[in-house]
């Protein structure tokens, strides 16, 4: 199976090669131009360059009907997602809720009744805010694993990505450049700033690229809010609730919004695309998992605003099944590409370099 | 599509749908025009041979967006006598230099987006100016930019008469879905491209031969408005029998192969024809100043065919193709392969190697390398062709355009014995024959459709304003 989207990657490759019409638009061109000869490493590794701006399909002379039937962004996600899944451990969690957000809502599912049942029976005697409702040796006891175990699996993927892409000792100046060019979504831009060939086909909208930094941004924001919070509870001996004006709201708030905005927009951006210029396959998955990340952080905000009323525990149930979740599904689900995305573009910064 | 939209009325008719119709048709709906665009090709085929480009040739008299440096009318205007000894109309040219440097903002304005020069093509980085995306982007971007000024375009509409009385367009007729219709308008501006892709035309001005040829673009450009606006008196320019040709890959397809299927490893290798045999100096001169003459060649050879061997010293001096070559341990093996006889191959190969001599190789100048002895000598990079693994391209002639075109006037009208049509007008292609009577300087053929196209679109407004 991999092999033949490798195949027809390369084909593909060889003709771009020839033919180097798109070299502006990202990284992927001037990448491929250094080889002659592409090994399946080499295909895979540009592969998870390519952020499927489209540019190079829209401007693409050889499109089906052609004969030469280029498809650049298709093959690349074909052969990206592949990656995601061959190298996730453990295999037989590797491809069902990718493929399938039918399979994301039933763990969804069993998150909220774990969460509802968890209420029920570790209802302290007291305790102040959330740890009323919940004790918190018992959400410790939950979410620590349900954090590290991801966590790991992820550290098993990346090595023996790796290995396939040919990852040499990494320096520093590898990791600066790579997180400069992640941290300004750097290849999104079509490569003059004009953004990408999205949701309205031929025409250039920099929509996509906006939101999917709200989505990061608000993504990193919420996950340092409850870093924050950890180090003051643990450290600092400050437990929560916390005020409006503590640092674990004022990272949360604005990052919940800007989750929750930025997962609306790119679900409605999907609806516009066409689903033949991406791995078609895991349409669903991926709108699933953008309801997943959005979800958490729309019952995050939710959750706040009812302080003190009676909703309190109906909707921490709900959004630390969502919480849950998100962190268990994270290897095997979209939330995976980031960590792919950022071990590449350091690879890449070794090849240029070499 | 709803026939009603071709009744119009139409103030303008472009017949085309590349840059050249693309620039005049943007330029009259700017100056308010009603315009209507037939194409002849489907949407997905839309913009003829422009869609191919990569590039287009600039004079600027200081750095000018990505162009480097600077590159003057007259240093640009050598550059065209030399490649068209001198067959070109020197107003005409001279007007297309001078308003090259102007179109480059505005083709920013609208829409086109330039890059860098390509990797391996740095030698054109001062005078030629790239498409970020290519020719099709660039199509795309005059797409849009003609659709947000209300410009209506029709696909799959081939032109079949543009009706002319006495000095006057009056209308024209169109197959648009299979129907035959007559659309007028008050004006019409022709940029329906050459007629390459006639194979019977073709046929008719080289011979037999032509039916060996391979069409780089568009298969959409047959000549038809061409043919019939001579037939009506109107006056040509260029050669009829002439036609630009390269050699391109022997497998490329039949049409719209386009850029990748060019091959660049003449200099570096030996070229025999279906008999084994050497036909031409392959090392004469640096590979951008000869590449076009190779069309013509491998054209005279029987069966139109010609074989490129190289081998692994060389392999990696030129860019990459988009077929790989045959592949082989011996030459007698690589010759059956590709469907010669290998022992007159290896026997020629031998001959060539005994006239090399030694001495500096260098890939990317005259490096005086010669064979010594041979009748048909190699005058650059001759060096023995040794090394196994040995590589071989079959070549075919590979036709870019025509050269036979409408004669116009500097302000893009069309011309009979009797003086010029009072409301036609032609841009691009069908006649840049005024310009480049022989040989082809690169980038030119979009400077020419840019530069005409917008003169005929403001000519055509102001006739109908
Ligand atoms: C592979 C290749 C690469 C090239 N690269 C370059 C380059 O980098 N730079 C450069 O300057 N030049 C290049 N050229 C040459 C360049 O393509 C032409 O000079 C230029 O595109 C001509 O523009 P045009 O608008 O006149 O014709 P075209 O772009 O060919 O447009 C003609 C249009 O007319 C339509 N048409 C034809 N007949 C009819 C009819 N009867 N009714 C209605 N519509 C009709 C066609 O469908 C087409 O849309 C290249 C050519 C090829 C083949
Ligand atoms: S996608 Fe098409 S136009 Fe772009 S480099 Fe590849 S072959 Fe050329
Ligand atoms: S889809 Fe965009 S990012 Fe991917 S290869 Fe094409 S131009 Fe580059």
């Amino acid at each position: 199976m991999s092999i033949d989207l490798i195949n027809e990657a390369r084909r593909q490759t060889e003709i771009c090669n020839a033919c180097r019409y798109c070299e502006g638009f990202c990284s992927v061109f001037p990448a491929l131009t250094r080889n002659k000869m592409f090994t399946d490493g080499d295909i895979t590794h540009l592969a998870n360059l390519c952020h499927n701006c489209r540019g190079c399909y829209y401007s693409c002379q050889y499109t089906a009907p052609h004969e030469f039937d280029l498809n650049f962004p298709a093959a690349l996600a074909e052969v990206r997602q592949d990656s995601w899944e061959r190298h996730a451990w453990p295999q037989p969690l590797a491809r069902r809720f990718h493929e399938s957000g039918v399979a994301v809502a039933a763990v969804l599912i069993v998150g909220f009744v774990v969460l509802f049942g968890m209420l029920q029976t570790f209802r302290p005697a007291s305790g102040e805010g959330f740890y009323a409702y919940l004790a918190h040796g018992a959400m410790v006891s939950l979410f620590l694993p349900a954090f590290l175990l991801p966590l790991l699996s992820v550290i098993i993927g990346l090595r023996s990505y790796w290995q396939e892409i040919g990852g040499t000792r990494i320096r520093w100046s590898h990791i600066k450049g790579a997180g400069l060019a992640a941290a300004r979504l750097k290849n999104l831009d079509g490569g003059q700033g004009q953004g990408c060939n999205f949701e309205h086909e031929d025409r250039y909208s920099n929509t996509r690229r906006w939101l999917h930094q709200a989505v990061m941004y608000g993504f990193l924001l919420c996950f340092a809010a409850t870093s924050a919070g950890t180090v003051m509870h643990y450290v600092f001996d400050m437990p929560a609730p916390y005020g409006l004006f503590s640092l674990p709201k004022l990272l949360g708030v604005p990052g919940g919004v800007l989750l929750t905005v930025g997962c609306v927009g790119l679900a409605w951006l999907k609806t516009k695309a066409d689903p033949s210029l991406g791995a078609a396959r895991v349409w669903g998955g991926e709108m699933a998992f953008i309801a997943l990340l959005g979800g958490t952080g729309a019952t995050g905000l939710a959750l706040y605003a009812a302080t003190g009323t009676a909703l309190v525990p109906v909707l921490l149930a709900v959004h630390l099944g969502f919480v849950l979740v998100f962190f268990l599904l994270l290897p095997f689900t979209k939330m995976i590409h980031g960590f792919f995305r950022f071990v590449t573009l350091i690879v890449e910064e070794q090849k240029r370099g070499a | 599509m709803n026939s009603d939209v071709l009744k119009g009325p139409w103030d303008i008719v472009v017949v085309g749908g590349g840059n050249a119709a693309l620039c005049a048709a943007i330029t009259s709906a700017e100056e308010g025009a009603r315009v209507l665009i037939l194409e002849s090709a489907p949407k997905t085929y839309r913009g003829g041979n422009s869609r191919h480009t990569r590039n287009f040739r600039c004079m600027h008299e200081g750095p000018l967006s990505v162009l480097t440096d600077s590159y003057g009318e007259d240093e640009y205007f050598d550059d065209l006598m030399l490649v068209t000894k001198g067959k070109t109309d020197e107003p005409l040219a001279r007007l297309a230099i001078r308003s090259s440097e102007e179109c480059l903002p505005w083709m920013e304005a609208h829409g086109v987006r330039f890059q860098p020069s390509l990797s391996g093509t740095l030698s054109l980085s001062r005078t030629n100016a790239f498409f970020l995306g290519g020719g099709k982007a660039l199509v795309n971007a005059y797409y849009n930019t003609a659709e947000d000024l209300g410009v209506t375009v029709v696909y799959d509409a081939e032109v079949t008469h543009v009706h002319i009385e006495g000095d006057r367009f009056t209308h024209l007729e169109a197959q648009v879905g299979g129907k035959s219709h007559r659309i007028e308008a008050k004006a019409v501006v022709l940029a329906s491209g050459g007629f390459q892709s006639n194979l019977e035309w073709l046929t008719r001005a080289w011979g037999p031969a032509a039916a060996n040829f391979l069409i780089r673009g568009t298969p959409y450009n047959k000549g038809a408005v061409l043919r019939d606006m001579l037939d009506q008196g109107c006056e040509s320019v260029g050669d009829p029998t002439q036609c630009h040709a390269v050699a391109i890959d022997g497998r490329a397809p039949k049409f719209d192969g386009g850029i990748v299927t060019r091959l660049d490893c003449v200099p570096f290798s030996i070229v025999v024809n279906r008999d084994a045999e050497r036909f031409y100096d392959e090392g004469e001169d640096v590979w951008p100043k000869r590449y076009a003459i190779w069309g013509r060649l491998v054209a005279a050879q029987p069966d139109q065919v010609g074989y490129a061997i190289i081998d692994s010293k060389s392999i990696d001096l030129f860019m990459p193709s988009v077929f790989p070559p045959n592949r082989a341990d011996t030459i007698e093996e690589l010759g059956a392969q590709m469907g010669l006889d290998g022992v007159k191959l290896a026997a020629t190969v031998s001959e060539f190697n005994k006239a090399c001599r030694t001495g500096r190789f260098h890939p990317t100048e005259l490096d005086g390398l010669a064979t010594e002895g041979l009748a048909q000598p190699k005058t650059n990079w001759a060096r023995p062709i040794d090394t196994p693994p040995y590589y071989g391209y079959q070549l075919r002639p590979g036709v870019t355009f025509t050269y036979l075109g409408l004669k116009v006037s500097e302000t893009a009208q069309v011309h009979t014995a009797s003086g010029p049509l009072s409301n036609v007008w032609a841009a691009g292609e069908i006649m840049a024959g005024s310009i480049l009577g022989q040989g082809y300087l690169a980038g030119f053929g979009m400077t020419i459709g840019t530069v005409f196209g917008r003169i005929a679109g403001r000519e055509a407004a102001a006739y109908v304003n």
